[in-house]
């Protein structure tokens, strides 16, 4: 079945509101209009106005409408609208989802969905990938997915976890992405990476729509006889360390890229598990493409300065394999 | 997480029965003794031993709240306590040596020593427990009481809350949340006139916590929180309101806080003269007194409710004392589910 990546999420969402009466969506436009972005459009029609909410405009009531019902052992899918909002639910977020079952048992099987990343000339309030904020945060699980398969896979499985799950999806990937996808139910587990091209010569470390980037770098130097390998971390709360840091031993060349800014990204725990625990195989030094350290910009030439893209990985590559 | 055995607490006394106003009258004199009691000793006594690891938050002078909510709740409501409301955990069954043990940061505790003090809570009895930025509770319970909702339940969600938390974002969200999703849920406002330091005047600009309720159009209503039967009866009110589908009501409860914020704050700011005033109107010396006029009780049968009490928690606090610590390795224990 060939599919977007939208209309993955969407079919996830929809199998699994089918399969288990206690999965319910709730969050803004989602309703009436279907979502800004059309994820949940029809779904009020088929399942009713009980298990598709429309909510005020009001991200901690969102949230914690969310850990509430969650408590009660429902199966809340809160839609932010913007993965940009999430800061007006972040109390509730990382401190009262994140903690419940650490402080008194109580689990929190939560999915928030949060529309995520640039290069849809957006601004600085609807652009951000703000994935490092939650990552930082034990408790929670934090996903990312790529492809449609495993946009569909991830949506299901982390509707399915006990725990909260932050799902990240890219807005640039949304109809811009198809791929063949099984047919009916299938999960994609919360936790593995997959490495997603095979190569000998150097490793790109990456996630989300950056591995699109990845593929055209990779695509790029392979009809130079250089063999990338790509990892797609996937989920990057639990990390999986294991395939990261075999795909660092495999080619002993390591370039991390990720679309969020620079300081304090998820890029930098990736270098520093490499540093500590795979150090005497790297020929290089370990390097990061990221965005620079600035909001992200509205003009489309300032949002093309600011976005990784192929032609600066690219750079990147070429530095470290010469090194 | 292993709950932690403990013989429940014989059920407060009854009288012949045949009195049901008497028989309440007794049960509020229980929980609202039991709770000045248990703080007490944590508070004024193994505090200043260095027993207590943290911060203590009581509830004195303010039991009223608490217990005459709570004793309108029904087994399957959810009940989402602030950090004044100990007697909705003795309501709800939890044992005053699980308290201690809280307090002390033993095993024995309601979190094994993963957080402390009034940070407890159990889904099995239906508790959500606190956390510390006040006001976050509001969307939860309007969450929990969703799902109630959803799930074609009679059973109602109670948030409580204080003054301080009324100013919170988090506090405008679940009210205005609850209200345009009719769900059903008890707002339980004690007004203590202090959030810290900080007083009313300081925190808000109107004279009521419930001339809200109109702004989110919802019920709302005034009541004296240091008189039992009167929060009872404003609580079966909400209640009930809550029951038929008609979605959230207000109750604001006026009282005032008889201790600092915490054990370590002298409340120097807080005029003297409010603490006397206040101390005259506290709600179990009131609960005494009508209970003794109507000829509920005598004197004999107030101390002996009292010793047998007192005995009881004797034997909590040594229960909690030997209760172990945490071993270090439960350090990285229940972040996620086991797998």
């Amino acid at each position: 079945m060939l599919v977007t990546y939208l209309e993955a999420i969407r079919q996830g969402i929809w199998e699994e509101m089918e399969r288990d009466p206690d999965v319910f969506l709730l969050g803004e436009d989602v309703g009436v209009y279907g979502g800004p972005f059309k994820i949940s459009k029809g779904m009020l029609e088929h399942f009713g106005a009980r298990r598709v909410i429309d909510t005020p405009l009001a991200e901690a009531a969102i949230a914690g409408a969310a850990i509430g019902a969650a408590l009660m052992g429902l199966r809340p899918i809160a839609e932010i609208q913007y993965a940009d909002f999430l800061s007006c639910a972040f109390d509730q977020i990382v401190n009262f989802a994140a903690k419940c079952r650490y402080r008194w048992g109580a689990a929190v099987p939560m999915v928030v969905r949060a529309p995520c990343g640039g290069g849809v000339h957006a601004g600085p309030f609807h652009s951000q990938c703000n994935e490092a904020w939650f990552v930082h945060t034990p408790g929670l699980k934090v996903v990312m997915p790529a492809t449609p398969h495993d946009a569909k896979g991830l949506i299901k499985a982390s509707i399915r976890d006990n725990d909260p799950v932050i799902y990240f999806e890219h807005k640039a990937l949304y109809r811009r992405i198809k791929q063949e996808i099984p047919e009916g139910d299938y999960t994609v587990p919360i936790g593995p990476a997959a490495v997603v091209r095979e190569g000998r010569d150097l490793s790109i470390i990456t996630y989300g729509a950056m591995v699109w980037v990845a593929q055209e770098v990779a695509d790029t130097l392979d009809q130079e006889g250089v063999s990338v390998e790509i990892v797609d971390v996937r989920t990057l709360l639990p990390l999986d360390e294991a395939t990261i840091l075999a795909s660092v031993r495999k080619t002993s060349r390591v370039l991390v890229l990720h679309e969020a800014t620079l300081t304090g990204g998820v890029g930098g725990e990736i270098a520093a598990r490499i540093a500590e625990k795979a150090f005497d195989c790297l020929d290089a030094p370990v390097v990061r493409v990221a965005a620079p350290d600035t909001p992200v910009p509205f003009s489309p030439p300032l949002e093309e300065a600011f976005l990784p893209n192929a032609a600066k990985v690219l750079e990147k590559a070429r530095w470290l394999l010469a090194y | 997480m292993a709950a932690v055995k403990t013989a429940p607490l014989p059920a407060p006394p009854e009288t012949t029965g045949t009195d049901p106003e008497a028989d309440l009258a007794w049960r509020f004199l229980h929980y609202m003794f039991l709770m000045r009691e248990v703080e007490d000793r944590i508070e004024r006594k193994l505090y200043r031993q260095g027993k207590i690891v943290g911060g203590v938050y009581s509830g004195r002078g303010q039991e009223a709240i608490s217990v005459g909510v709570g004793l309108t709740a029904e087994p399957e409501d959810v009940l989402f306590p602030s950090h004044r409301d100990l007697a909705l955990y003795f309501i709800r069954g939890v044992h005053p040596r699980e308290v201690f043990a809280q307090y002390m940061g033993r095993v024995g505790g309601l979190t094994r020593g993963k957080d402390g003090n009034m940070h407890m809570g159990d889904m099995k009895r239906r508790l959500v427990a606190i956390i510390s930025s006040i006001g976050a509770s509001l969307p939860v319970a309007a969450g929990a009481a969703l799902a109630l909702k959803y799930r074609g339940s009679r059973n109602i969600a109670y948030v409580f809350f204080g003054d301080g938390a009324t100013s919170r974002g988090d506090f405008h969200e679940g009210i205005n949340f609850a209200a345009v999703q009719k769900l059903p849920l008890v707002l339980v406002c004690n007004n203590n006139q202090y959030a810290y330091s900080t007083p009313l005047e300081l925190q808000m600009a109107c004279a009521n916590v419930a001339d809200r309720g109109p702004g989110y159009g919802i019920p709302a209503e005034i009541v004296d929180g240091n008189d039992a039967f009167a929060v009872y009866h404003a609580a079966r009110r909400a209640a009930e309101h809550a029951r038929r589908g008609l979605g959230p009501y207000l109750i604001e409860c006026k009282t005032f806080r008889m201790s600092g914020h915490s054990a370590h704050d002298a409340a120097e700011y807080v005029p003297k003269h409010l603490f006397e005033e206040w101390a005259a109107k506290d709600p179990i010396l009131r609960m005494e007194s009508l209970m003794l006029e109507r000829g509920w009780a005598d004197r004999k049968d107030l101390d002996a409710l009292y010793a047998s009490l007192r005995q009881q928690i004797d034997e909590a606090i040594e229960w909690a004392e030997n209760s172990p610590y945490p071993d270090p390795s439960e350090l990285t224990a229940n972040v996620y589910e086991a797998s």
